[in-house]
């Protein structure tokens, strides 16, 4: 009996369904069809806007995000991302379930354009002469403005001045410092910065610059040429040749066994006089209580000059966001404004883009001043999508010339492997 | 007096043709029926409205049939086996058979990075991506309103401060407009302006709308400005080809890109099937090629190794915790099985740490200077050796299970025999042991024949030699395939596919085989 009563109520529930299925495909339309213009019909409609950003961001973002959903009468809702940021973006996107503003590095911008993943931000003149120069050229693609930056990060040399109290002229000098240093029993290691088993190209560059090495040639525009590999330029086998004579079989101040997830603990520990790194040591530097300072890192003698990567954090508009009106105006009018920038950098110290608020920032905390000056010649993070076919075999020619290797054979093998995965 | 006639009444119950029993209705039954029930309908009422939504009516007729199947199946009494079986068969399809057949239709096509919509989205990309500000063009400040219901834009020049109305139909003058220091109009005879709650309202309304000009078109940026664009680059259907800049780029349907006379194309294309070429590119691709022998080979090693090692320490240590006389295996089995309750991801990066040459705790402790994952051979050895850290407890925790079946008597039996020890565990546990076991050894070899995380995490493929960046001496075909496939040139998933089909060839045949070889063994031993 009871069973039976039990199939009767499952039989309604089925029939309930049944006319959901009919039932639902005139009430849908409607819903979205009738727009009273009131605030409260916005919320129930779900103008709501959805921004994604990784952890350290996340809680920065919030009260602007509200303040903005005040202000025109939306929700926002600011969402964290920790793994592979672009990528579920970019799969998110493409199946209609990602956000309307995305932030993330603007080296991300070649790979999310050729997807078409997001759109132009039409920043005004003003608007852009208020960021420095190089900012706004990483964030500038094919001639098109993608992203509103809101931070800049490069690394520099940062030196305990306990130590080391000069900042040295050249890399040789600081070599010499630190190879003192190391036979005094004073550090265990000449310089930190990271090499690990499958090279740092990243954390190299500067170095592999100041020898005269380069990745891309240049276009007619000053973007970096994908056709123009010159990873096994002579010049480039030059440099790695340097790489070598700093190296383990040489004067031990590159090692693989410094990595990232010890060189900065070493430099916090006392354990080296140097650290080339960004403004995300710096919380770890503060709490090893050494004093120190930030000078750009310096060339080789006769050198060309070391310019690190520079990487802008910028805010993206979605292109298959859903509200992409609210969007454009919350990414080119409202994070553009220097409250935003200053409370990001007091959630996460990263130097803002916006000059004014450097300038607030530097006169409270002088290592964003000194970071941005570090990398004021520094060269964009090329945000060609051909790029990510040249990190893992630089890095591994690196790796294999800081071992010892032959320069000349690393250099070919990486440029070879380049040009065979971009060739596909 | 009374039992006689009981019994016959019970015989003569026995005589008749046996009563169709009915079913008794227990409260395992009936929990797992209402459970069925309600995930179907759980199911429907969830992916309804979507699927309406994107007028989807294909998949809304299989779901609302599915699922009334599924409840007249759990409602009738009859199709018994049909309800043990359904529960399997949909899982089965969900997540075993769905995924291999996206996997070998996704290896068909070029769906990857720059590839990943399709044409219409290629297209709409390359416009709007290609729109330009028109030259010495104001910056114009917006005000949303309507006119009647229609929406119109208020824009303001910020050099002449006058104020014009654009709707889809052009440009018109606005007179006797008052405007805010901002830039916004406050009022507007014949308008009703609309406050910035109502505009964020009419979002969609306002991306849409685009007033046209002489120069081109004005569009919103965000709610509070306008600018006068043109699109550069503009799709032509009539040739199939995109034109502008003085350039034409043609449709290539075979490599779903724009290309022009040059042999350029334009950065965004869309999915198209590219047939069997992700396959030949494996056979073909001299970098995939020229190292497979090794790669493979290596690969084999590990996966033996793994579990060779792995089932010889942890049926080691089970015999050892077996023998009745030893103490306290509670306590041991507790600690043996710490390794396996660890997250081994975590566990792989810490091990990683370990071997690290000046700052390794390994190096350290035996006061030795190797750098273990800087050479082939130690790089080798240390991956393996993790890998038996971390596999261990599970061939511990199964030969446990497995040595607790066989009898006791069967070895005392063997050692009243005259067997030593060894040859008792040689000739009588070993054995039986390997009848229940095999299948779970082949399944950990499959398993660790495509132990990404085992060589990701750990030693990176690495090293590397310097004159072949691309494959590593501890690489597996699964981590240097992944690294061709997503870390150089962006995400190829159709490429990652076609690799993921011939390894699934490959593991499927060398367990096949070994499956026939263990069933011959398990018809000597059974």
């Amino acid at each position: 009996m009871r069973t039976r009563a039990l199939g009767v109520a499952a039989l309604t529930t089925l029939a309930l369904a049944a006319t959901a299925c009919g039932g639902s495909q005139p009430a849908t339309p409607s819903a979205t069809g009738s727009a009273a213009p009131s605030a409260a019909a916005t919320q129930a409609q779900g103008g709501k806007l959805v921004i994604w950003a990784d952890p350290n961001r996340v809680k920065a973002l919030k009260p602007f995000a509200e303040q903005f959903g005040t202000e025109n009468g939306v929700s926002v809702e600011v969402k964290e991302i920790s793994k592979d940021n672009q990528q579920t973006f970019l799969t998110a996107s493409q199946q209609g379930s990602g956000p309307d503003i995305m932030v993330g590095a603007h080296d991300w911008i070649g790979n999310m354009v050729q997807n078409g993943a997001i759109e132009p931000v039409n920043l005004t003149d003003a608007q852009k002469a208020a960021f420095p120069e190089i900012a706004m050229k990483a964030v500038t693609f094919d001639g098109q403005v993608y992203g509103a930056p809101y931070a800049v990060e490069n690394i520099a040399l940062i030196r305990n001045t306990k130590l080391a109290p000069d900042a040295p002229a050249t890399l040789e000098d600081m070599v010499k410092q630190g190879k003192a240093l190391k036979e005094a029993g004073k550090v265990k290691e000449v310089l930190c910065l990271p090499v690990a088993q499958k090279g740092d190209a990243f954390h190299v560059y500067p170095i592999f610059a100041a020898g005269g090495g380069s990745l891309f040639g240049t276009t007619a525009s000053g973007d970096p040429d994908p056709k123009k590999v010159l990873l096994g330029s002579p010049e480039s086998v030059k440099a790695f040749g340097k790489l070598k004579d700093l190296g383990e079989k040489g004067d031990g101040a590159l090692k693989t066994s410094i990595t990232n997830e010890n060189y900065i603990s070493s430099f916090a520990g006392g354990k080296c006089a140097y650290l080339i790194s960004g403004p995300w040591a710096m919380g770890d530097v503060k709490k090893g209580g050494i004093s120190y300072d930030i000078t750009p890192v310096p060339s080789f003698k006769d050198g060309k000059p070391a310019t690190p990567f520079v990487g802008v954090q910028s805010f993206f508009v979605a292109s298959k966001g859903k509200n992409k009106a609210l969007a454009q105006e919350f990414v080119a009018n409202y994070v553009t404004n220097k409250d935003v920038a200053k409370a990001l950098y007091a959630a996460d110290p990263r130097p803002p883009a916006l000059t004014e608020a450097l300038q607030e920032v530097g006169a409270s905390d002088p290592d964003a001043g000194k970071f941005m000056d570090a990398g004021k010649n520094g060269m964009p993070m090329p945000a060609i999508p051909e790029m990510q076919a040249v990190w893992e075999p630089f890095g591994i020619a690196e790796a294999a010339v800081v071992k010892g290797g032959d320069a000349a054979k690393a250099a070919e093998a990486a440029q070879k492997a380049i040009d065979s995965s971009l060739k596909n | 007096m009374s039992s006689p006639p009981a019994v016959d009444v019970r015989e003569a119950r026995g005589a008749h043709a046996p009563p169709k029993p009915r079913r008794e209705i227990t409260t395992a039954f009936l929990v797992s029926r209402i459970a069925v029930l309600a995930v179907a309908a759980a199911l429907l009422l969830y992916a309804l409205p979507p699927l309406v939504a994107a007028r989807s009516w294909p998949a809304v007729v299989i779901l609302c049939a599915a699922t009334a199947a599924i409840a007249y199946l759990y409602l009738t009494r009859r199709f018994v086996p049909a309800k043990y079986l359904i529960p399997g068969t949909v899982f089965l399809i969900a997540f075993q058979v769905f995924p291999v057949l996206y996997t070998v239709s996704t290896a068909f096509t070029n769906f990857g990075d720059g590839h990943r919509g399709d044409k219409r989205a290629a297209i709409t990309a390359i416009e709007s991506g290609s729109v330009r500000q028109a030259p010495g063009s104001p910056e114009y400040s917006l005000t949303a309103a309507l006119k009647g219901e229609a929406l119109v834009f208020l824009l303001v020049d910020p050099a002449t401060k006058q104020v014009q109305a654009g709707d889809a139909a052009g440009l018109t003058p606005v007179p006797g407009a008052q405007v805010g220091v901002t830039g916004k109009v406050l009022r507007a005879p014949g308008y009703t302006v609309l406050t910035a709650p109502q505009a964020a309202a009419r979002g969609q309304d306002v991306t849409a709308l685009s007033v046209p000009t002489p120069g081109g078109l004005i569009k919103a940026n965000g709610l509070s400005r306008a600018v006068e664009g043109r699109a550069t680059l503009v799709y032509d259907a009539r040739c199939d080809c995109v034109q502008g800049e003085g350039d034409r780029w043609a449709a290539d349907e075979g490599q779903g890109y724009f290309v022009n006379a040059k042999g350029q194309h334009l950065a965004q294309g869309w999915q198209v099937n590219v047939g069997l070429s992700n396959f030949a590119r494996v056979v073909t691709d001299p970098t995939i090629s020229r190292y497979f022998a090794g790669v493979f080979g290596w690969n084999v090693v590990f996966a033996l190794a793994s579990v060779g090692t792995t089932f010889a320490l942890g049926m080691a240590v089970a015999l050892a915790l077996h023998h009745p006389r030893m103490r306290g295996t509670k306590a041991y089995r507790i600690a043996l099985i710490l390794p396996y309750a660890m997250p081994s991801f975590a566990m792989l990066l810490v091990w990683r740490d370990m071997f690290n040459r000046d700052f390794g705790l390994i190096n350290q402790l035996f006061g030795v200077d190797v750098d273990w994952m800087g050479q082939p051979s130690t790089a080798r050895f240390a991956v393996v050796l993790v890998n038996l850290w971390l596999g261990f407890p599970y061939m511990f925790l199964v030969t446990t299970g497995a040595l607790q079946a066989i009898p006791r008597e069967l070895t005392e039996a063997a050692s009243i025999d005259g067997a030593t020890p060894w040859n008792g565990f040689r000739r009588v546990t070993l054995p039986l042991l390997l009848v229940a076991l095999t299948p779970l050894l082949i399944s950990s070899f499959a398993f660790n024949f495509n132990n990404f995380n085992a060589i990701a995490l750990t030693s990176e493929g690495g090293p590397f030699p310097a004159e072949s960046p691309q494959v590593g001496a501890t690489d597996l075909l699964i981590t240097y395939t992944f690294r061709l496939a997503f870390g150089t040139g962006g995400a190829q998933f159709g490429f990652a596919a076609a690799i993921s089909v011939f390894i699934f060839a490959i593991v499927a045949i060398i367990s096949a085989v070994t499956f026939r070889r263990t069933r011959r063994q398990e018809e000597v031993y059974a």
